[in-house]
Formats: C-alpha cells, structure tokens, sequence
C-alpha cells in the first residue's frame, strides 16, 4: 500500500493550513449581486414587453430596492480588501483577464443605472416625491425619455453583473471545485431565481406573482439540471475534481448543501409553488424567502468549500 | 532572460536556513514566510522513502496570479519574475485564491506579499538569500536562457520535475530528484 504524509513548515495566516482568504464578505456581496441583477434583469424585461403597468412592481418600485442591495453588497467588498485606501486602483485600469476587474467596471454601470431607473419611477410610487432643485426634475425627465434605451443596457449589465460571481469563482484553476465553467450560468440563474422571488413577495398583484411563481419554477428546474451537471462533470475529471465533487457527495459540506441549497432553496419551494398554482392557498412569502435563503447559501458554501478544495502535491 | 531556481532534493536536509535568510533578508514579518520547507514521506514502513523540498513562489511563465489582479499590482518584471506593486495592491486575495501552491499571502500591512526571488539582489549580481545561505548547496539560481548559469546546467545533467505542472501554469522553480 501506498502511503504519503506531507509535513509543511508553512503556516501563513489566513493561508493555512487550508486557505480562508474569504470570510463572510465576498458570499454576501455575490449573493446581493447576483439578486439586484435578477431584480434588474425582470425590471428591463418586462419594461421592454410593454408590461409595465401590469407588472408594476417588477418594473417599478422593487428596482428601488437595488441601489441598496448593491450599495451593501459594495460595502462588503470593500470590508473584504486588505489594503482599502487603495481600492481606487481598481478604476486606474481595466484587465480584460481579470474576472475582478470586469466586476468593478460593471458595478460601475450598473449601480448609477439602479439608481436612475428608480428615479424614472419614483413619482409614480410616491406621488408627492419633490426632488427639490428644478435640474433634477429636468434630468429625470431626460432619462425617462430614453427608457428603452436604459432598460436594453439594464438588461445586459445585468446579465454580466450575475454571471461574473460565478465567473470570477470559476476563473480560479487552483481550486479544483470553483474550476468548472457551470458557475458562471448556475449563479447567473440562481440570482435570477432569487430576483424573481422577490418580486413575487413583493408584489400585491397576484397575475404578477403568478407570473413569477411560474418564472421561479422554470428556474429552479434549470438550476437542478445544472447542479446535476456540474457533480457529473467532476466525477468524470480529474482527481483533484473528484476529491472536491467528494466534499458535497459525503464530504463536510454535504448536509449543508443538500439540506439548505437543494431541499430548502429549490426542492421544497418548487413543490409549493406548483401546490399554489394548483390552486392552494400558500402565503408567497415562505417558497420566497426559501428561494433566497437557498442563493445566499449557495454563494456561502460554495465560496467555503472551495477554498478548502485544493491540489496536494 | 528567464530566471529559474532548481532545488536538489537529495542533498536539502530541511534545515530551513533559507526559511530564515528570506525573512532577515526581506523584513518578512514574524509568523509568515515567503519560502518554506516540505517533507514528504512516501510508502509505509520500512519501506519508507522521504523527499525533502525548499518551497517558493513558482515565478511562472503562465501565472494565474498575473491573470486575475484587477488593478496590474501583480506582473512580470525582469527574467519573468512575479512581483506585486505594493501601492497597487488593494488586498483583494484574488491572487491568493489563484494560486496552486498556495505561495502568496495577505501581508500585515494589507498588500499581498510573496517571494521576488531576491530581485534586488539579482539585479546585484548576487543569489538570492536563500541559495547563498544554503549550508549543503542544494539550490541553483540564475539565466535559463544561459547555457553557462548554474540552473542550466544542473539542468542538463540531472533529471527534474516541476509542481503541479497540470494546472498549465508553467512553474520556472525546478526539483531535482
């Protein structure tokens, strides 16, 4: 039998003995991220569809819960930095290799995009709104003029800003679980999943939260394919690949992702929401919130468990 | 020019001077270290065999590091070595996550810090701390693209490998075995 013992004098803070370079911060801020992108992509959608006084709270007032979720997500990221006085330094330059860099140039579109879609509605919300200076009032009328236009790059940032947290995760060949191109749609389409189960909670219309109880579904189905696919896809890899597939499939990390991100975020909602469509009376607030407790611990576990996968050599 | 370090791994003793030259010789500060030593048992007794490995930074010629910093703070300098801009740096650990051999880490002072195999002594004409100070001389430095380097020809005349060498990241820190 062969037998190998790795004895290391390396013992690195935040490094060893299994990286922890990222704590609570970046999961969160991927988690936000990917749900303001779900919110927004929903908001341009049914914009352009022409939907927007049917679905009224997709397309105008849940948007304004963004600036915020992106705003959080923002002050995560920047907890996150060691180096925070020089954070500036991500907008002296653009890496076009850089997974990171890419993010920071979208939330730099995306973010005063959230805003000024908020502001195009805000009257229509809070019919008393004054924005006070007579130039603000001028500015958002110039900006609700050009909807189309914002909502056309509202929906494409968007799909940028959720594909890009699996992307920069997937990005990363030294950790063999984060190093499968699935990331990149799967968090796309869990951000989406939760976007849309917070337009249904939020709604009071209730052909919109059927609307997006139907969305949710559809999600939620291509969200199990793809978890599927992806354990296919490291059990048919490498070693590396299998060992990490291995930390889901009775490793440390397999009641947690299996109980909260499939029973809890996927499984158990989908069963009640076509419970609801059925015609049962389900208050939308619970396969909701599920949902997006699901997305948050699916940004949490993957982030963890793939700092603890690794080479050995 | 390519610079390259090769590590005999049959006549290191895993004395760690080299551990402790590169933390006098660069300020690394108390708890951390840039280079580190591996032991490795391999087998079950008594048919017991162990590789003893002086580990750092890999300077690769396809450096993962390199490719995902969002600010150009980790890059090629002279003879491709890998070197972070401290004043560049905002700490993001992407690098730290990108890296196989877990070479890189958050410095006290928030930027990343990492082995610059000793570029300021390089630039000298000197080795770097760790191969001058090694006691059994198991370490070579120097041109891969001089036949006449120390690292060119331990290289010609032993046989060698390089660490994980399937995550494509083309390591240019050789093992003699």
């Amino acid at each position: 039998m062969k037998e190998e013992l790795i004895i290391s004098g390396r013992m690195n803070y935040k490094v060893d003995p299994s990286l922890h370079i990222w704590g609570w911060e970046i999961p969160l801020y991927l988690f936000l991220g990917g749900l303001a992108a779900g919110v927004l992509f929903f908001a341009g959608l049914y914009y352009l569809r022409g939907k927007e006084n049917e679905y009224q709270s997709a397309v105008k007032w849940v948007p304004m819960i963004t600036p915020f979720l992106l705003a959080i997500g923002l002050g995560a990221l920047f907890l996150d930095l060691h180096h925070k006085p020089y954070f500036w330094r991500l907008y002296t330059t653009i890496k076009l290799q850089s997974p990171m860099s890419w993010g920071a140039w979208t939330l730099m579109v995306i973010t005063p995009l959230s805003i000024i879609w908020s502001a195009t509605y805000i009257k229509d919300v809070f019919p008393k709104w004054d924005w006070k200076y007579k130039w603000v009032d001028d500015l958002v009328a110039y900006f609700i003029e050009y909807r189309t236009q914002l909502a056309w790059i509202m929906i494409i940032f968007s799909v940028i800003l959720g594909i890009y947290t699996g992307i920069l995760l997937s990005a990363f060949n030294a950790r063999p679980l984060w190093n499968t191109s699935i990331l990149g749609p799967l968090f796309l389409t869990s951000g989406l999943s939760a976007g849309a189960a917070l337009i249904m909670m939020l709604s009071k219309n209730p052909l919109e939260r059927i609307r997006f109880s139907q969305i949710d579904l559809m999600l939620i189905a291509v969200e199990l394919t793809m978890v599927i696919h992806m354990f296919m896809g490291f059990r048919a890899s490498t070693e590396v690949q299998i060992e990490a597939a291995a930390l889901f499939l009775g490793g440390p990390y397999t009641l947690s992702f299996w109980i909260f991100v499939v029973f809890i975020g996927m499984l158990l909602p989908a069963f009640l929401e076509i419970w609801e469509l059925k015609g049962n009376h389900i208050p939308a607030y619970i396969p909701a919130v599920m949902i997006i407790s699901g997305s948050l611990m699916l940004r949490f576990i993957i982030v963890h468990a793939g700092q603890a996968s690794r080479y050995l050599y | 020019m390519r610079y390259a370090m090769a590590v005999d791994t049959k006549k290191c003793v895993g004395c760690s001077d080299c551990v402790v030259a590169c933390q006098t010789e660069n300020n690394v500060p108390i708890g951390y270290c840039r280079d580190w030593v591996v032991e490795i048992t391999h087998g079950t007794y008594p048919q017991l065999e162990l590789e003893i490995r002086s580990e750092r930074c890999n300077h690769c010629d396809n450096s993962p590091c390199v490719r995902c910093c969002p600010t150009g703070a980790s890059h090629y300098s002279d003879g491709g070595i890998v070197l972070v801009t401290e004043d560049k740096c905002i700490g993001c650990g992407a690098c730290i996550s990108s890296c196989p051999y877990d070479a890189r880490y958050p410095h006290p002072d928030g930027h990343v810090d990492k082995c610059t195999f000793c570029i300021h002594r390089v630039q000298k004409g000197q080795k770097p701390a760790c191969v001058e100070v090694c006691p059994t001389k198991c370490m070579y430095f120097g041109d891969l693209d001089d036949p006449n380097s120390d690292v060119s020809k331990v290289l010609k005349k032993r046989k060698f490998k390089t660490l994980i060498p399937e995550a494509g990241t083309k390591p240019q820190l050789y093992f003699l075995i």
